[in-house]
């Protein structure tokens, strides 16, 4: 007798059926039928897929989500319209005026090179959000299609690649992106591959766990018994219904990466100089910690508040995705 | 031989001047939610006897489970009760402090729900989850407690139970499971179970047994049992009394013997005919439909909620809300049966 | 003598529930056992057991969503193993699957009309201008209105989305449908209307259904011919009427005994098994049902406990598989 298929786990329902929610809720689904013939439906109230609607109604009753939010528009306003708006050219130093404390033609003072920190911050938001984004955007795709092919294949490919996930999460990420550093070489362009294939093992996970409970509902089966193939039934029965959990992970995750960025760049493997970026600064001011404080408290300031706000925002969306907190 | 049970004597015990467990006040339970507020219970008033089965029957919506978590003081937010009281021994209920309620639940009234894997812990042993609750009530020594707690899984019916007490819930089948929440809620000599749907997710089979079972614990201890289900058989099987609710009202009470010989509630006649039975093999009718649907809590009718779906409604049934007449020897939510209604009645 | 529409033939599925450290099985489910049933064209053969008797597992294999362990399955005269990927798959198209759950058998991110054309579309079986005239065909078949085509699925009550999936599967224009329980999950009242929605239909297309239940009484209605099923195994099949008045296998009297009876006038004795169902995992040799068998005696070492009887013809379509009426 030959192997046999492993025993699949029972299909996950959002609610219990049975219990007194579902009760309600169902009956919130009915309809008011006058004398009709059974079966015969009639105009509705709720407006056909409102689900990112009340999404956004429940995120926008977070302050602190909207904070983050308004927050982030201005980061994103300053990494696009940086270079125009600082007042001095980021990179232009002047040794005359290195270590200038904070005053009113150097907003933030000066480094030891003379440069304004000031205009340094605001080049460095480009950086990191740039750096933070398409790390993330590596991460998640090469993710979502391993953990796509692992969830749904099962067995041993399943294996395979959850044993190599394990293997990259078992080294802390920075040891593993300075590594690749030390392989690819300096540069912010290899930073950003660095920490994207770094970052790649949470989201495969993510997506394999949400697909391996999706997998097993019976409209995945009833689209299979449609026949749909494998591909179409990933792409459009599973992954959508996931895609919610992945863009709250994927929020967080690009905080996780701006300071990945911040620590690759206090090392001084991430951008080369003099180009500004926060943890290079965090870096070179290491040396300067009493003589001139300003060096250090601005930049970190940069990186503490944009991760801060990522935060905000993920959780935001984390608890505005969480049906519990939808019934008042 | 296969094991036989015998049919229960049919006598309900307020007949015979038991006294008043528990007595339900004019309950009303609202859910505040963002669409807008549900009345899942309006106005429901019913007593249970020391010893008799009343069964509440409902479908969906009709607010029987809301009831009985009204009842036992388990309500989640949302869900509020807006008005009534819910004696006990003359005690009300609503007005009890956790602590006090948690004194009488397990203790007095008992309940068992009807997701067995829901309302068993999955990280303790049944032996753990079975001997808490004994201990807290009953304060045994260790011994006692256990003694106890095997000898209630044996009356439950499980095999060898005192192996079968270390198992983890996940270990046991279903209908296992059910029959553990069921000793765990009799341990403690409980004067009122509350059933709600205790059989729905079981096999036949298991149902027969739990059912047996309840109804040999009736006999030995003289327990109550207020039993909330959806199955009509069960409700023939078990029940000495009936409360029929639908969209969060009484529309009937009765005795069960009565419901189901002469049903006069234009719903409940409407349900019966509508189950298929055992009975004629050979009628290939096809089954009774009521007609429409059931109404959207939150949007109920003004007048009476069956109205539209009742092939006996006139007028008057669209307007208002009937109350509850009593008439024919039973309770009535219907105008057919107001006294001053005219027409003929059938 | 007509041809039977579908032929299982000693139709076994295992599934894997223990494997020791190098992958080999150690533990098997015998979910189905040598279960071999024929179908007829326009019949209604209702399936019935209780759980882990493996009546879905016979449905998902008719359907394709497990691939059997042992045995074939013939449609229409084909064994489908043996033709070609294409070829099966043309026939399994005429095979279709009606889901227990109303609430988890309906993609919440799709409307209700590309729930039911999904089939039309992914198998070509309609001009794509064609497709809506089609769905609002099947809509109103299952008696809803045409302009739920545009709704979700949540929007709909339990009996309405069962209606749903029965369009569902209407679509492909199938022969055989296999309905798994579809009225298990639904209110009372509303039971009727799909029931006789599900007899209906089956007159207005010429269907033919493996109507799968756990209650006699269920299938008592729709059904021509019945069949119990415990542990993997058929223990008894017969016409409808006959099997009703005159069931031969204790399990079978055991299950019609322990239905509650809607008449407290007519509370009658009943026969209570010992026990709980017991485990498909590593089934003793001999009949399943032996441990329970209150018909067996005291005989120990007797053939119920060393050998599965076989299913023997009793009297003209009565089968029964039990030493009590082997040969005699």
């Amino acid at each position: 007798m030959g192997e046999f298929e492993p025993l699949a786990p029972g299909p996950s329902g959002d609610l219990p059926s049975g219990s007194f929610v579902a009760d309600q809720t169902m009956a919130l689904g009915e309809t008011l039928a006058p004398g009709h013939v059974p079966g015969e439906d009639e105009t509705f109230h709720e407006k056909a897929d409102n689900r990112w609607l009340e999404m956004w109604r429940s995120l926008v009753a977070n302050k602190a989500a909207v904070v983050s939010l308004v927050f982030i528009v201005f980061l994103v306003f300053l990494a696009v319209f940086g270079p125009w708006i600082t007042p001095y050219n980021p990179i232009e130093t002047n040794m005359a005026n290195s270590l200038k404390p904070p005053s009113p033609q150097h907003w933030f003072g000066t480094d030891q090179l003379g440069m304004d920190i000031f205009s340094r911050v605001i080049a460095g938001t480009r950086v990191s959000l740039t750096v933070g984004l398409l790390a993330v955007s590596i991460a998640l795709t090469i993710g979502l299609i391993l953990g796509a092919i692992s969830g749904y294949a099962g067995g041993k490919t399943d294996t395979i690649i959850m044993r190599c996930m394990d293997i990259m999460l078992a080294i802390p990420s920075i040891l593993l992106a300075i590594t690749l550093m030390a392989a690819l070489g300096k540069g912010i362009d290899k930073a950003v591959i660095a920490i994207g294939l770094v970052s790649i093992p949470e989201y495969a996970r993510l997506v394999r766990g949400n697909i391996l409970s999706i997998k097993e509902n019976d409209y995945v089966s009833a689209a299979r018994i449609s026949g749909n193939s494998d591909f179409r039934i990933i792409f459009k029965h599973v992954l959508p219904i996931a895609m919610s959990v992945i863009i709250v992970r994927a929020t967080l995750g690009i905080s996780a990466a701006i300071l990945d960025t911040a620590a690759l760049g206090f090392l001084g493997m991430g951008v080369q100089p003099p180009q500004a970026e926060w943890g290079d600064m965090l870096g070179r001011a290491r040396g300067f910690i009493f003589q001139a404080p300003w060096t250090l408290l601005y930049p970190g300031m940069a990186i503490t508040l944009t991760v801060l706000t990522f935060n905000l925002l993920g959780d935001g969306l984390r608890d505005a995705l969480d049906p519990k907190s939808r019934i008042k | 031989m296969p094991q036989t049970t015998r049919p229960s004597e049919n006598s309900a015990p307020q007949s015979r001047g038991a006294n008043v467990l528990l007595e339900v006040k004019n309950l009303s339970t609202d859910f505040v939610m963002n669409k807008g507020t549900v009345h899942a219970v309006i106005d429901v008033s019913f007593t249970v006897h020391e010893g008799e089965v009343l069964a509440i029957v409902g479908e969906s919506g009709s607010g029987k489970s809301v009831t009985s978590l009204s009842v036992m003081g388990l309500l989640q937010p949302p869900g509020r009760v807006v008005e009534g009281e819910v004696l006990y021994r003359g005690q009300n209920l609503l007005k009890l402090s956790q602590n006090e309620m948690r004194g009488i639940r397990g203790n007095q009234i008992s309940m068992i729900f009807q997701e067995p894997m829901t309302s068993l812990n999955p990280v303790f042993t049944v032996r753990n989850q079975l001997t808490e609750s004994i201990r807290t009530h009953l304060s045994l020594d260790r011994k006692d407690t256990f003694d106890r707690a095997v000898e209630m899984l044996a009356l439950v019916g499980i095999p060898s139970p005192e192996k079968r007490i270390r198992d983890y819930p996940h270990q046991m089948s279903g209908g296992m499971r059910q029959r553990v929440m069921t000793a765990m809620a009799l341990s403690c000599d409980p004067q009122l179970l509350i059933a709600d749907e205790p059989t729905t997710a079981l096999d036949v089979t298991i149902q027969a047994q739990i059912l047996a079972l309840i109804g040999d614990l009736r006999e030995k201890i003289g327990m109550a049992v207020l039993l909330v289900t959806h199955d009509l058989g069960v409700v023939a099987e078990t029940a000495d009394r009936v409360v029929v609710m639908y969209c969060g009202r009484v529309v009937e009470e009765v005795t069960a013997v009565e419901l189901f010989e002469r049903p006069l509630h234009p719903y409940t006649l409407g349900l019966l005919q509508s189950i298929p039975t055992m009975e004629d093999v050979d009628d290939d009718e096809p089954l009774y439909m009521i007609p429409g649907m059931v109404p959207n809590p939150l949007n109920l009718p003004k007048g009476c909620a069956f109205a539209d779906r009742c092939e006996k409604r006139f007028d008057r049934c669209t307007r208002q809300v009937p109350d509850l007449y009593e008439a024919e020897g039973r309770k009535l939510r219907c105008f057919l049966f107001a006294p001053d209604h005219e027409e003929v009645r059938p | 003598m007509t041809e039977p529409l579908v032929s299982l033939k000693h139709l076994s599925k295992f599934f894997s529930v223990d494997t020791n450290l190098f992958g080999r099985t150690t533990s098997v489910l015998k979910a189905v056992d040598d279960l071999s049933l024929d179908i007829y064209p326009g019949e209604t053969f209702g399936l019935v057991g209780e759980s882990g008797c493996g009546k879905t597992t016979v449905g998902k294999m008719l359907v394709n969503l497990y691939t059997p362990t042992a045995g074939e399955i013939w449609y229409e005269g084909q064994n489908l193993a043996k033709l070609s990927k294409k070829d099966r798959r043309h026939y399994y198209r005429e095979i279709q699957l009606i889901f227990q759950d109303p609430y988890s058998s309906l993609n919440p991110r799709m409307t209700v009309g590309d729930i039911i054309s999904e089939p039309i579309r992914v198998n070509k079986l309609e001009r794509p201008d064609k497709i809506d005239d089609r769905v609002s065909y099947l809509l109103n078949a299952v008696g809803l209105s045409a302009n739920s085509r545009n709704r979700y699925a949540h929007e709909f009550s339990g009996g309405q989305r069962q209606r749903i999936g029965i369009a569902r599967a209407l679509a492909m224009e199938p022969k055989l449908i296999v309905c798994d329980e579809p009225v298990s999950a639904l209110d009372v009242s509303i039971q009727a209307q799909v029931l006789n929605l599900l007899s209906d239909l089956c007159d207005e297309f010429g269907l033919t259904y493996l109507f799968i239940a756990h209650g006699l009484n269920v299938v008592k209605h729709v059904s021509d011919r019945v069949g119990v099923m415990y542990l993997g195994r058929l223990v008894e099949v017969a016409e409808k009427r006959e099997l009703y008045r005159n069931p031969l296998h204790p399990y079978t009297k055991a299950l019609l005994s322990a239905i509650p009876v809607t008449n407290p006038a007519q509370r009658k004795e009943r026969i209570l098994l010992e026990g709980s169902v017991g485990s498909p995992i590593d089934p003793a040799p001999g009949c399943r049902f032996a441990s329970r068998c209150y018909a067996k005696g005291d005989c120990v070492g007797c053939a119920c406990d060393a050998e599965m009887p076989e299913l023997v013809e009793v009297s003209p379509g009565h089968f029964v598989s039990c030493y009590l009426f082997d040969g005699e």
